[in-house]
């Protein structure tokens, strides 16, 4: 059993959250870079430059990406040989985020959502826990902005629908987004398990690293061809018009009724914004 | 891209009929940030026959809620929000003088009716380019609304701002246009 303090969750969630609000990753950047090169029209290319001079300027004047520094989603990953000290596991993840959006001049967006008022540190966290073997807790920390989140969806298909059904699915999603929720944007699907965890797997994919394919080559193929899709939508960067509306797509899959085919379309903007600590 | 181009507030009429959707402009002057909360407040204002805290012709609005401004800098990142939200509330607005909208995505037909009947534009700025666009901001002041937090009315005084023609009076439309040129 390893004990792991309250104080290192907290510090390293405050971290976290600045890093990734102020530092676009590395893997982004790369990403718009060759953007610029495959997008056709000059509006498209003109976007991926500011997209990029952005970053720089965020990285050096220590200022957020965008100012929609998002409700502050966490996965959290814990060890089962772990034992948490010090205090309540929940009351500190709030802590870290209550203190990286103070300390970091992060927007708090977080508000009641009938009486619209601001709970004024950006919490509750949005907290996904699971405990896995081992001795060490990862953190993931994934700042969501209301604008991509806004177009997502989960639906029931029915089983007959299959592949064509979910691809026509997502399409729809991408093409009622249009210019709104901030292209090029990132796609997550999730399919299968119930209402509940499809949308949960949908998220997740948006987690897996730009460019890499499903490990399981049949998905891997599918996500090349939803891919392709959206990218002849036309919406283009900032919906302006051109040849990269998405980024990327990922799906994640698994086992489901055998009565439902659920599918969870969750859409993240351009600003990308995903960092991870393992303590 | 072509030739740069440079527009100031407060914007006139000789402006607005030389913006064509699909093009790139520099915006100077002095902006107003508004969203949600503000707008509901002005037209709250405006049905109990009270004066708007801004004199808003030949005026732009900005959708915006920045994030807080580090020490010693005007703003912190400042990109626009989604429109779509403030289409219920614009047109009221553009009958009343206002000239300009700056954000991000698509406007509902009413709107775009309204850009055209009362010689308006809107203005794409790129969305989750909040700290190029804090580069545009040479100063800010809360106007009203203190308490909204960021969603607060606040003066921005800009200096070549980027933003892209979206809606003109002509009745284009760049997210149209754009699809038509580019889907396969």
């Amino acid at each position: 059993m390893r004990e792991i303090h309250i104080n290192e969750i907290i510090n390293s969630l405050e971290k976290l959250f600045i890093d990734a609000n102020i530092n676009l990753s590395q893997s982004v950047l790369e990403c718009f870079e060759r953007s610029i090169e495959k997008e056709e029209s000059p509006a498209g290319k003109e976007v991926f430059r500011e997209l990029i001079k952005n970053a720089t300027i965020a990285k050096e004047e220590k200022i957020p990406i965008c100012q929609d520094t998002g409700l502050a989603v966490t996965f959290i990953e814990i060890g089962q040989d772990v034992h948490i000290t010090g205090g309540n596991f929940i009351d500190s993840i709030n802590e870290g985020v209550r203190r990286a959006y103070k300390k970091g001049y992060l927007r708090k967006s977080c508000c009641d959502p009938f009486s619209r008022k601001n709970t004024g540190d950006n919490t509750p966290a949005i907290i996904h826990t699971k405990v896995v073997p081992g001795d060490h807790i990862k953190i993931t920390v994934m700042p969501k902005g209301g604008g991509s989140e806004n177009y997502g969806e989960v639906r029931m298909l029915v089983p007959s629908q299959g592949w064509e059904g979910v691809k026509s699915f997502v399409l729809e999603m991408v093409n009622r987004g249009g210019p709104n929720p901030c292209p090029p944007i990132i796609v997550g699907v999730g399919i299968g398990g119930n209402f509940e965890t499809s949308a949960l797997l949908s998220k997740e994919a948006l987690m897996e690293p730009l460019g890499k394919r499903n490990d399981d080559a049949a998905i891997g193929a599918l996500e090349t061809e939803l891919l392709e899709a959206i990218n002849r939508t036309g919406i283009g960067p900032q919906g302006y018009g051109g040849t990269v509306t998405a980024l990327d797509v990922h799906i994640k899959m698994m086992p489901c009724h055998i009565a439902s085919l659920p599918v969870a379309v969750n859409i993240q903007c351009h600003a990308h914004r995903i960092k991870e600590a393992i303590l | 891209m072509e030739e740069l181009k440079h527009i100031n507030t407060p914007v006139d009429e000789k402006t607005i009929k030389e913006l064509k959707a699909g093009e790139k402009v520099f915006l100077s002057g002095y902006i107003f940030t508004a969203r949600d909360a503000a707008h509901k407040r002005f037209i709250d204002t405006l049905n109990e026959g009270k004066e708007l805290p801004i004199d808003i012709r030949n005026q732009v609005i900005y959708y915006c809620g920045p994030s807080p401004a580090p020490p010693g800098k005007p703003i912190g990142s400042c990109g626009p929000t989604t429109s779509s939200r403030m289409d219920t509330y614009a047109p009221k607005l553009l009958s009343l003088g206002l000239k300009g909208m700056i954000g991000k995505g698509k406007r509902s037909q009413a709107v775009k009716d309204a850009i055209k009947q009362y010689r308006a534009v809107y203005f794409g700025a790129t969305g989750g380019a909040g700290a190029l666009l804090s580069k545009s901001v040479i100063s800010s002041t809360i106007i009203a609304y203190e308490e909204l937090g960021p969603e607060a009315v606040v003066r921005l005084e800009v200096r070549n701002m980027p933003l892209f023609v979206i809606n003109d009076i002509y009745g284009n439309d760049l997210y149209e246009m754009g699809i038509l040129k580019y889907r396969r």
